[in-house]
């Protein structure tokens, strides 16, 4: 089938897009700052992008692995 | 359930009637004045118009404003939505006119997104299936302005073959329409009919072989229009799956080549034309890796086919794009 590795691809794609949606739920939904009073939604947004930030690279890193490992044969070619 | 129902259908056919109309009028218009570049990949290199932009914007435009007066209590949403396309289909026309550099769309892009944060028109609550929501109030700010300018250039960059741009808009925003209804949110829906019926009244037109095409105000308006009514109808992850081989396009690209770089300053092409008016992936290392050059890997493949074989897998991301819809009910 034409472009059946890619296919694999979006599936792949999709299943960590959940995951990783799980993950940033776990990791950045708990996340809360208190005592610095009007600067707590603040501190805790730049909080909750830094470590969004680091989830994104960690994901385009892994997609990266993946696409190679998919597309070994063709990107040789 | 009526009015909805009413609002649907009129919109749907203002959307494509207004294209439909209006795109031979601006093809004879363009051709008038010379506004024509060649079809590389066509026999004979025949000279076609650009942009057709101007017309999807008129359908768009025409469509949502219906809305606008049936549904009083989705104006604002309405509103933030035809801005912001607006705004895309401007910085589109600038990039048709001049050739800008490569930062030059996903900058002005960015600031597309201004109508929808001054007008309110967005939550901050990012949903996921099966995990739930997680409340990002700033952050959120930063997902928005991030979102046009992915939306916008994916769909740019998808539109390299005759009908495959506005062919990927239809089936993608299909499948967004139909997870807004899941997700029951039915203003919203009706407001991404509009981006389904002028898509497809364009594809009419663009189709191989295309009469037109649709240029970089064309393509960035669909793309910006997606990316509002992901953000206005709160469904990113839902439109992010849809858009799928779009991704996986500007992805290859943008791994290959390491740098955001405009298309039309790569040397190297990805894929050739053989003599019998096929296409074929390029031995050159140096050109980008792209869906086209990925798909031709098995051989080379006439540009029809090739459309087809985009939207088989436009389909497949369609079909993800719902079911993630259905999980979004589903809590673990």
């Amino acid at each position: 089938m034409k472009g059946s590795s890619v296919y694999t691809f979006i599936f792949v794609m999709w299943i960590l897009i959940i995951l990783g949606g799980g993950i940033s739920i776990l990791i950045l939904a708990p996340i809360s700052i208190s005592g610095y009073g009007e600067f707590d939604q603040i501190l805790s947004s730049g909080i909750k992008a830094i470590v969004a930030f680091g989830l994104v690279v960690a994901w385009i890193f892994i997609l990266t692995k993946i696409k190679n490992w998919i597309f070994e044969t063709e990107l040789k070619d | 359930m009526q009015d909805q129902i009413i609002a649907a259908v009129l919109v749907s056919a203002i959307a494509f009637f207004t294209v439909y109309f209006f795109t031979p009028l601006l093809i004879k218009f363009l051709e008038k004045r010379n506004l024509t570049v060649k079809d590389y990949h066509r026999k004979g290199g025949a000279m076609v118009a650009r942009p057709g932009g101007p017309a999807i914007i008129s359908g768009i435009v025409a469509s949502e404003m219906a809305l606008y007066v049936l549904m009083p209590i989705v104006r604002v949403e309405i509103s933030a939505i035809v801005i912001t396309t607006i705004l895309a289909f401007f910085v589109g026309l600038v990039d048709d006119k001049k050739v800008m550099g490569g930062w030059f769309k996903p900058l002005a892009l960015a600031l597309t997104v201004v109508p929808i944060i001054l007008l309110g028109a967005y939550d901050t609550d990012l949903a996921f299936p099966l995990f739930g929501a997680v409340k990002i109030p700033l952050l959120y700010i930063v997902v928005a302005i991030f979102m046009i300018p992915i939306t916008g250039n994916t769909i740019n960059s998808i539109d390299v073959l005759n009908g495959v741009a506005s062919g990927f808009m239809v089936i993608a925003s299909s499948a967004l329409t139909i997870s807004l209804i899941i997700l029951e949110n039915y203003e919203i829906a009706i407001a991404s009919l509009s981006l389904v019926f002028v898509s497809l009244a364009f594809y009419k037109y663009h189709k191989f072989p295309c009469k037109i095409f649709p240029g970089d105000s064309g393509a960035l308006t669909l793309g910006a229009m997606y990316g509002a009514i992901a953000i206005v109808g709160e469904v990113e992850v839902i439109a992010a799956v849809a858009l799928g081989p779009a991704i996986i396009n500007s992805f290859l690209f943008l791994s290959s080549m390491k740098r955001i770089v405009e298309h039309r300053e790569i040397k190297s092409k990805p894929v050739v034309l053989t003599d019998d008016y096929k296409l074929k992936a390029t031995a050159d290392k140096d050109a980008s890796v792209t869906l086209v050059r990925l798909i031709l890997a098995g051989g080379p493949l006439t540009e029809k086919e090739i459309g087809s074989v985009i939207f088989k897998l436009t389909v497949f991301s369609g079909f993800l794009a719902i079911l993630t819809a259905f999980l979004m009910g589903v809590s673990l």
